[in-house]
């Protein structure tokens, strides 16, 4: 079980709140996703839920225990670190084993759960290898075995992925997610990168401030943003803003429209504006225009698109993709 | 780009560097090759280098006057009793103030440090009193508290840059992974700082083998270490200089022998954190 419940949660740093006061329910076996731009406290939040930070106010609820003076050792909950935190004068196998032996289980079981996990992220071949041997992939998946061993409530991860380069990333993202389906474990997942938590959650908690700015599906939160922020955060590339007559017109104080919601031409549409750089990836043309009067928006053209730099296009917005907000930053309904 | 450099100014550099390592050796050396002359060889002018009379007998006189190994178990105790005692009182010292620092920990690092900027003499007066008073003088117990003291700042100091380097986030792995502190400590901290220790545990016990105000000032006979055994051959009327050559040689042997042996424990704990 992984039931994890926030209520009336604060934390302060001295004078300064990074979370005023935030509630948030964490079903068993969810893959939550913690998002938002840095310094928005979503590490904070996963520090605090951890037990790594005591929380200023309010009640944490761990599977409906109180858990909030609760030592993190005895939360039951693992948590792999965006330095991966191994630890550097042990083998693979003995940072695999530590939290069994904390644990104070027998030899025998220790050894075969850690042969276990091992097989599970390939690691078995690197058993006997120190981290600094290990490279940076590796390095993760020992910091993952670490966790899995000892079928904890839920896992936290703090931005595990960053340090990895590109081609990595897509593949632990990959194996993260598939290690989700396997262990249906409740798992709470940090990171700034939000295609990552478009990717990988059941559910994202966008996170500004930290105040929660809107919970949901991926889906739900790209098709019906509660506010601007949420509107701009989630999508790449990144949804356009417009203000003044086109907006008033629909009797709002902003519309956003996003990439791929603008249909383009050559010869006629509702925008004109000259083509600035494009980025041609084959599957998909980003445009960036210069709108006369607007600025630039981004137009996400299908395929490969023929446009050069200073060509003249003409932009519509698809009328039903029209996002619209108030002047306080709310969607209108 | 890298610098060009020419056969001829790698040569002029490489003639330099061994002439100024030479210079700076000379003096050691000198007082090592005067030790087996006689004296008057020792005092003769013009000096000479090689070509005199080798001869053991300053040594032989200086142990037959005075009680070389009651002088160097003296130092070993007193160096190595003073090095351990600071470790005792500074290893849960620098675990504070690198783990869970408060507001005045730099404060408080900044005020230790200080304390090393003050001359000695300034506290003669008072420390010698306060020994007199408690019968602590010419005591090894009284050498090893005053050491302690004294080195106790840069003990800290060293640990603290040690105990700064190891990643808070592994800590928190361990604490995570269910570790009380107590294995915390045992089974991930110590073993990652055994190096730091180690050298800083050699550091203070060259330090303490060569301090000479204090040991010089509290001690007479029973417990002086080996620079009182040195400073015993310096006489101001009399010129010694082969015998006080040959004390001198006996007194920093043991030391310099350990430092050959663990330069490069000594080199990486100095340069710690300068770079990695």
């Amino acid at each position: 079980m992984g039931k994890i419940s926030l209520s009336k949660v604060s934390k302060k740093f001295g004078e300064v709140a990074v979370i005023p006061s935030l509630d948030l329910e964490i079903e068993d076996g969810e893959f939550v996703v913690f998002v938002g731009p840095s310094g928005c406290g979503k590490s904070t939040l996963l520090r605090l839920i951890a037990g790594l930070e005591d929380v200023s106010g309010g009640v944490i609820q761990i599977d409906g225990v109180n858990a909030t003076e609760t030592p993190p050792a005895k939360r039951g909950l693992a948590m792999v670190f965006q330095s991966y935190a191994l630890y550097p004068h042990m083998s693979v196998r003995k940072n695999i084993a530590f939290p069994l032996r904390m644990a104070g289980l027998d030899a025998a079981e220790q050894e075969k759960r850690v042969t276990a996990a091992a097989k599970v992220l390939n690691l078995t071949d690197y058993l006997e290898r120190r981290p600094g041997q290990l490279s940076g992939g590796q390095r993760q998946r020992v910091a993952i075995g670490r966790a899995i061993v000892r079928e904890p409530k839920a896992f936290l991860f703090d931005e595990p992925l960053s340090n990895l380069d590109a081609a990595l990333r897509v593949n632990m993202r990959l194996e993260i997610t598939e290690l989700h389906h396997t262990l249906k474990t409740t798992m709470i997942y940090v990171t700034h990168d939000q295609v990552e938590a478009m990717t990988m959650a059941d559910k994202i908690v966008v996170l500004q401030a930290g105040r929660v700015e809107q919970v949901g599906s991926p889906l739900e939160l790209y098709r019906n943003p509660a506010n601007i922020f949420v509107a701009g955060f989630i999508g790449s590339p990144r949804m356009n803003f417009v203000e003044g007559a086109d907006a008033a017109r629909l009797n709002a104080h902003t519309i956003g429209v996003r990439p791929e919601h603008i249909d383009l031409s050559k010869t006629e549409g509702h925008w004109s504006g000259k083509v600035m750089v494009s980025e041609h990836l084959g599957s998909d043309t980003f445009l960036h225009v210069a709108v006369d009067g607007l600025g630039t928006m981004t137009v996400r053209g299908d395929g490969e698109v023929d446009a050069r730099y200073g060509d003249r296009v003409f932009l519509t917005p698809q009328a039903d993709k029209i996002h619209r907000f108030g002047a306080d930053g709310k969607t209108l309904a | 780009m890298a610098r060009n450099v020419t056969p001829a100014r790698k040569a002029t550099v490489t003639v330099l560097a061994w002439g100024i390592g030479f210079l700076i050796f000379f003096p050691i050396l000198w007082t090592v090759l005067t030790s087996f002359k006689s004296e008057g060889d020792a005092v003769a002018i013009p000096p000479v280098f090689l070509n005199f009379h080798w001869t053991l007998e300053n040594y032989a006189i200086v142990n037959q006057r005075s009680d070389y190994l009651l002088h160097f178990w003296n130092s070993i105790v007193i160096s190595f009793g003073s090095t351990f005692l600071g470790l005792v009182i500074a290893i849960p010292a620098a675990w504070a103030m690198a783990f869970v620092p408060g507001r005045r920990t730099k404060d408080v690092l900044m005020w230790m440090l200080s304390t090393k900027m003050m001359p000695s003499v300034g506290v003669l007066i008072p420390i010698y009193l306060l020994f007199r008073n408690t019968g602590l003088l010419d005591t090894r117990i009284g050498l090893v508290i005053v050491l302690t003291l004294i080195d106790l700042p840069i003990i800290v100091w060293m640990l603290y840059t040690y105990f700064k380097e190891i990643p808070g986030e592994i800590l928190e792995a361990a604490r995570m992974d269910g570790a009380t502190l107590r294995s915390e400590i045992l089974y991930v901290l110590t073993p990652m700082a055994v190096p730091g220790i180690a050298s800083t545990l050699l550091l203070n016990v060259i330090l303490a083998w060569n301090e000479a105000f204090w040991t010089l000032n509290l001690t007479a006979a029973n417990a002086a270490p080996l620079t009182a055994f040195i400073a015993s051959y310096s006489s101001p009327e009399g010129l010694f200089y082969a015998k006080l050559s040959a004390a001198s040689t006996m007194a920093i042997a043991p030391i310099l022998i350990l430092g050959w042996f663990s330069q490069k424990q000594l080199v990486r704990g100095l340069t710690f954190g300068a770079v990695k």
